[in-house]
């Protein structure tokens, strides 16, 4: 639990797949329905793997694996993200 | 710890509170990647702070061997959430843990490069004197920019003559420090995750409201 960080961390490599910055983005838990930004999502970098958490209920949002020069991204845990246009 | 200027052709420029991204290619391709807070104002070259980690890959490197044109990998500026401009104003409340100083840093220097007055108060808690960032430029900006408060916290030792506070930010000093909650301060918190954890909890137990409370969280992940 120590190595738990925030969305923040994830900013980057995420804003670099979609084009556009994203830590104000709003995410809903496919679980229990919480929303929050982007930046205040729990965020695990040593997994194997980085993984995103909901910070009301801890289920998985989100999974990202980065190695030969490609990337996974799993959102199967969110329900939605809302960007502002 | 070890102030980087960074000479990046068509930086696009930042905003205070933004980090970049460095990352570093091995010989064998294997790459490591690692945030750093930028710590200039707007306007300036990017330049980051980095706290050496004894076990880190990529923070011994630019800490004890990066020399002057060496050229590495960077992404950036990256982030929305953590940042703070001077137009939108104050009170404004700061409070770092450790390193979670940089970006703060560049918040206070933004707003004395854009001559604002907005009332900000930093609440900077290190473990001892000799781990203070930016110690003499915090006492050179307190004593000369109207309306910039500095309170500093030592935890684990502290000099002789000490005049700061000497314990842990807990409920009571950030009672003591923080604005009244009717003055509805913008708080950014940055710091090692259970310092940001137990602060911005504290604040919202003083009746802080959680939408202006703003954190980043930072680990030793080097």
């Amino acid at each position: 639990m120590s190595a738990r960080l925030d969305g923040n961390a994830v900013a980057g490599l995420l804003g670099e797949l979609v084009g556009r910055e994203l830590t104000l983005a709003t995410g809903v838990c496919g679980s229990c329905g919480a929303s929050a930004f982007v930046a205040e999502l729990h965020v695990y970098l040593r997994a194997p793997g980085t993984v995103v958490r909901c910070p009301a209920c801890e289920a998985v949002l989100s999974r990202i694996v980065e190695g030969r020069g490609r990337v996974w991204l799993d959102l199967s845990g969110l329900a939605t993200l809302e960007l502002t246009l | 710890m070890r102030t980087l200027r960074l000479d990046v052709p068509d930086w696009t420029g930042h905003r205070a509170g933004q980090h970049l991204d460095v990352r570093l290619t091995a010989e064998d391709g294997y790459q490591a990647s690692r945030s750093y807070s930028i710590a200039s104002a707007p306007g300036e070259p990017p330049a980051i702070t980095v706290e050496r980690l004894d076990d880190g890959e990529v923070s011994p490197y630019l800490v004890d061997e990066v020399i002057v044109g060496d050229r590495f990998e960077l992404r950036g500026p990256v982030g929305g959430y953590f940042v703070w401009e001077a137009v939108s104003g104050g009170p404004l409340l700061l409070v770092a843990g450790g390193s979670g100083i940089v970006p703060l840093m560049s918040m206070i220097r933004h707003r004395a490069a854009e001559g604002s007055t907005a009332p900000v108060r930093l609440l900077y808690s290190s473990r001892t004197v000799a781990d203070v960032v930016y110690r003499e430029e915090l006492e050179r900006r307190a004593a000369e920019e109207d309306g910039l408060e500095v309170f500093q916290t030592l935890t684990r030792e502290r000099p002789d003559g000490w005049r700061g506070f000497a314990r842990r930010v807990d409920d009571e000093l950030l009672a003591e420090v923080a604005w009244p909650p009717t003055d509805a301060a913008r708080v950014f918190v940055c710091g090692p995750t259970g310092f940001v954890e137990s602060v911005s909890g504290g604040l919202v137990r003083l009746g802080h409201r959680p939408e202006l409370v703003r954190t980043e969280r930072f680990g030793a992940t080097g």
